[in-house]
């Protein structure tokens, strides 16, 4: 029989974590993802599956939580919110710098500084361009659905593991508060450590005499040797590009009007593409469920079929600039975004859309 | 009796650690770091634990212990290890985790980290070398900086009133419930090594006890960044550094 529940965002994920053979979890209380933590302590995850739950003094301090026990091999994880995401940067980094797996979550809310605590998509730049110093990428998942705060705990640590890679998970304060209907997957075991020693030979479990010893450092002061190793990160960047990409379409198939939007945001536009659509507008929209890799070849495809892209976004215009980057020029893109916590209405997406791109507004003759 | 008669395994009474590797130290002539490698690469020896290791190396002049010590390592950011230290230990807790680090790792930086690792009574073990300095970055004023002690920030003297006070974080961290075993050492003449040797060696055996954390603080000099040849460092120390942070133990089990 399924297991079907009505939860919070960040609670499917907890839920998800759990299921996914999570080893540890290292967070810190932040509104609006203070759920997960409260999730986690309630479940007694020691005895149902021997995960680790911690409160640590600091999104700082829980970050090296992470990066000491994923240097071990572990599944690994910690969540928290924008402010808190900020200061975990130099953790992701250093995690970067010695490719360690890893699963994070930034349930995002209006900034910059203290800010809103309601929800916002203002930390796009920072989650795929980086974020930290050096040049690094992590995959960037972004849920739209509680369903997906849950399935990609466990996607997340798949392709964490699979590439050596920090995964984020980027929801934001309306997915992680909201309660949906969720379907839940069957629990897969913890690996024992005599596991993840056969399956990760690089991982620091203690120097045996059959190997020589593991070292887990980002640190090589010949500039040579940075370079090579820099090369080698961005070789797998490239890779993820081309084998990770992930993004839903509705209704593009005869759209001449696209919107391109994520998480919250996507879901809005959902609705206002039934809308545009009962008043004969023929619109899509593209989601990108990853936003690092980014679906720059759907979209490139997308701009030779439509006559215009809005970008929707709970931001100053971010994504945008990747959406224009992707299109080259073919086709006008614009942006519309709406600021500090505040989440826009699918009939005014729809008018921004109209306004933009068919302001003559005979749209008629494009219906069927 | 000539050398090859005297150096015959029979009359072997110490030799190198077989965990420290070949690599040539790169501290300064007359640092203790050495020693204090050496130290504990000896005791896990001893204790037949290298397979059971896990070592946290820091930010600082220890930056590369992990090329010295023939054992799986962790480099952690600058004042971060005690947290590192956590993650590890928490999921591999039968394992025997250490860090080791200086002052302006444990005491400026990463106090956070340092107290509440020691607080929480994680079974970890700290090594901390306190020689009163930055010593990598140049001799730039550390949090245990002496009064009135130059340094390359404090080029007149540490002015306790603009600049605040010497931070003893070992008594501090001795009085937190979670700290089960803690002790301050030098290694600057054979009897003090000898005195370290069996602190580092209580320490690590009180980890296996699983009742907190243990802390060995080692001070000691940095002849480059005091600016003085390894005897005046080790003479300077004994006249300015013990009175303020005296050698023995501070917390030792009931």
């Amino acid at each position: 029989m399924k297991d079907i529940r009505l939860m919070k965002g960040n609670e499917a994920f907890a839920e998800g974590l759990i299921r996914a053979g999570c080893d540890g979890y290292f967070g810190y209380p932040i509104t609006p993802q203070s759920e997960v933590l409260e999730y986690l302590s309630a479940q007694k995850t020691k005895e149902r599956t021997g995960m680790i739950v911690l409160q640590a003094e600091s999104e700082i301090a829980s970050i090296h939580m992470v990066y000491g026990g994923a240097a071990c091999g572990k599944r690994v994880t910690t969540t928290s919110s924008s402010p808190g995401i900020s200061l975990m940067q130099e953790g992701i980094s250093f995690m970067a710098g010695t490719e360690l797996p890893c699963l994070l979550m930034n349930v995002v809310r209006g900034g910059p500084g203290l800010g809103t605590i309601q929800p916002s998509q203002s930390d796009y730049f920072q989650a795929v361009k980086g974020g930290g110093h050096g040049d690094y990428k992590m995959i960037v998942l972004a849920p739209a659905s509680v369903q997906e705060m849950f399935d990609f705990a466990k996607l997340g640590f798949e392709l964490a593991f699979k590439h050596r890679i920090q995964v984020m998970v980027l929801s934001d304060g309306a997915i992680g508060q909201m309660m949906e209907k969720v379907e839940l997957e069957e629990q897969i075991p913890r690996m024992t450590d005599e596991e993840i020693i056969k399956k990760y030979p690089w991982t620091t479990t203690g120097k045996t005499p059959d190997r020589e010893r593991n070292i887990i450092t980002s640190l090589d002061l010949n500039p040579v040797k940075q370079e090579i190793m820099n090369r080698k990160f961005q070789a797998k960047f490239k890779k993820i590009e081309q084998t990770e990409v992930r993004f839903e379409k509705i209704m593009c198939e005869d759209a001449e009007y696209l919107f391109v939007a994520y998480g919250s945001s996507a879901r809005i536009c959902q609705k206002a593409v039934l809308l545009g659509r009962e008043k004969g507008i023929k619109v899509g929209l593209l989601r990108p469920i990853t936003l690092f890799p980014f679906p720059t070849i759907e979209l490139a495809k997308l701009s030779k079929q439509v006559k215009g892209m809005l970008s929707v976004e709970m931001s100053a215009g971010q994504m945008v600039e990747d959406v224009r980057l992707s299109v080259a020029g073919a086709v006008p893109v614009e942006h519309y975004g709406r600021l500090g916590g505040i989440m826009p209405a699918p009939d005014e997406v729809l008018n921004v859309l109209e306004e933009n791109f068919i302001k003559e507004k005979n749209y008629a003759r494009h219906t069927v | 009796m000539s050398d090859q008669e005297i150096c015959q395994p029979e009359n072997m009474v110490y030799c190198r650690t077989a965990l420290l590797t070949d690599a040539p130290l790169s501290y300064c002539p007359g640092c203790g770091h050495g020693t204090a490698h050496r130290l504990i690469m000896e005791v896990v020896e001893e204790m037949k634990l290298q397979a059971d290791t896990i070592g946290v190396a820091p930010v600082g002049c220890s930056v590369l212990a992990y090329d010295f010590l023939d054992i799986d390592m962790q480099q952690a950011a600058h004042g971060r290890a005690p947290a590192v230290a956590t993650g590890i230990k928490r999921l591999m807790p039968n394992k025997f985790v250490f860090t080791y680090q200086g002052d302006g790792d444990l005491a400026a930086i990463g106090t956070g980290e340092t107290i509440h690792a020691c607080n929480r009574g994680e079974n970890i073990t700290i090594f901390f070398v306190n020689n009163g300095i930055y010593g990598m970055t140049g001799g730039q004023m550390a949090p245990t900086t002496l009064p009135n002690m130059k340094t390359a920030t404090s080029p007149f003297g540490r002015d306790v009133e603009t600049m605040g006070h010497p931070l003893k974080i070992t008594e501090l961290i001795a009085q937190l419930p979670g700290t089960y075993f803690v002790s301050r050492q030098s290694v600057h003449t054979p009897a003090n090594v000898r005195k370290a040797k069996k602190a580092i060696e209580r320490a690590i055996q009180y980890q296996k006890l699983n009742k907190g954390l243990t802390f060995v603080e080692i001070v000691s000099n940095c002849n480059s960044g005091w600016k003085m040849n390894p005897q005046e460092a080790n003479d300077w120390m004994e006249a300015n550094m013990f009175p303020f942070y005296p050698l023995g133990d501070i917390k030792v089990p009931k």
